[in-house]
């Protein structure tokens, strides 16, 4: 138990997806302007991230990865060429079937996540945070709590900034640093700070 | 011929996807951390975004509309993973350092964004330069990042010693920082702002603008 609670904290704030590898972040800066849609982005991808690493890594381990397939009875079949494409796909088939699901059954939060969960597929956090879990070999229990982690990370850092936006809004800032460039710096700061965790060895 | 070398040349500067189109930055930001990397991953993204646009160009018109999304990304994943195992067989060091960047493309919203917004109205060659400027766009900002961060943070360039460092001996204290996250969001942030004083009209307008200052008067 305590391994996975040590496990959890690091992906989120030792390793976070967005601060410390800089993954998803063309809607981490896109979607930051205003806090309500941060927290709908954040919260969207919290359910997917937890959702698509163990999917995946079921996958990898009983349909791609060297000798995977011994159970159908071909022991020296190696699909592991076929990773990227598996796992965007079986990335895009979760949205949209979430997204029906959702519709159908949960239609509050449906609403309130709105364009953010068709938008999630092309994310790089969910594709990133699928690879990492290949290449640290996790197995099925490590996957659920490395994606839940690395969701509530994302969700954490994007509502901070998107604080920080709202609030810059009553500062001078430089003609060309105006927009783009402030939020990089911003962001960078928000890195130097998460970096502090990094001592932290649980 | 002018027509093309506008496409050729506008995302270079002009319409830079990392300055202006806020496209692909996860990478650009991951992989600077030495020239020999950052060099890698412009070929293979500049390759990927050419022969997607291609791809994608040449059957733009059997394309059902509403399933284009999905084959755009088959288009570009099959993509990367060619050119994820030609890296594993000729550069396996380098392939390693990328580690995830390189399947990372797939998601690099530059070769979604230009597929979507270019490849899928305009013919075959037209889309290849555009591919091709793209990346080059892409490529600059990447190798200038890369360059100030290897240079400043490690002393080298291409792994080979150009300030000596005063641990061995030499007078160059590198800063350590560049070596770490933070300093790629500093620079790129620096890089917008200079593109910016350069091409004045990139600059974007502030959302809210201060009242000037005014001193309420006495007995008023």
């Amino acid at each position: 138990m305590e391994y996975y609670l040590s496990m959890f904290i690091r992906a989120v704030f030792i390793e976070n997806m967005a601060l410390a590898f800089f993954l998803g972040m063309c809607t981490f800066i896109a979607v930051s302007k205003k806090i309500q849609a941060a927290i709908g982005l954040g919260i969207a991808v919290v359910v997917v991230l937890t959702i698509t690493v163990p999917v995946n890594n079921l996958i990898y381990n009983y349909l791609l990865a060297d000798g995977a397939l011994a159970w159908a009875g071909f022991p020296d079949v190696d699909l592991s060429f076929l990773g990227l494409l598996s796992y965007i796909g079986v990335i895009a088939a979760i949205v949209q079937i979430l997204e029906m699901f959702l519709d159908k059954y949960v239609p509050a939060l449906y609403n309130a996540l709105g364009v953010f969960l068709p938008l999630i597929t092309v994310n790089c956090a969910i594709l990133g945070s699928a690879l990492w879990m290949v290449e640290r070999d996790y197995n099925f229990t490590e996957s659920v709590v490395f994606g839940a982690g690395s969701g509530v990370g994302f969700a954490l850092a994007i509502t901070a900034l998107a604080g920080i936006r709202e609030k810059l809004k009553y500062s001078d800032v430089p003609q060309g640093l105006q927009g783009l460039g402030i939020t990089f710096i911003i962001v960078g700061l928000m890195s130097l700070g998460f970096m502090s965790f990094g001592g932290i060895d649980l | 011929m002018s027509e093309m070398k506008k496409t050729l040349t506008d995302p270079i500067f002009n319409n830079n996807p990392i300055g202006l189109q806020i496209l692909g930055i996860c990478s650009a930001l991951a992989v600077t951390t030495s020239m020999s990397v950052s060099l890698v991953m412009c070929i293979a993204l500049t390759t990927v975004v050419a022969f997607s646009n291609l791809t994608i160009a040449l059957i733009r018109n059997q394309i059902p509309n509403n399933i284009r999304i999905i084959v755009q990304m088959t288009v570009i994943a099959s993509l990367v993973i060619v050119v994820d195992q030609v890296l594993k067989a000729v550069a396996y060091e380098i392939s390693k350092q990328l580690s995830v960047f390189v399947g990372l493309i797939i998601t690099n919203c530059i070769v979604m964004g230009r597929a979507e917004a270019f490849a899928m109205k305009n013919p075959p060659f037209e889309s290849f330069v555009d591919g091709l400027g793209n990346g080059l766009g892409y490529s600059v900002v990447l190798l200038t990042v890369g360059f100030i961060r290897e240079l400043f943070g490690a002393g080298t360039l291409f792994g080979v010693e150009v300030l000596p460092l005063v641990t061995e001996g030499g007078w160059y204290n590198p800063n350590g920082l560049l070596l770490l996250s933070p300093s790629a969001f500093f620079i790129i942030g620096l890089l917008i702002w200079a593109l910016r004083a350069w091409k004045t009209e990139q600059v974007e307008e502030p959302e809210f603008k201060l009242a000037s200052h005014v001193v309420a008067r006495e007995g008023a």
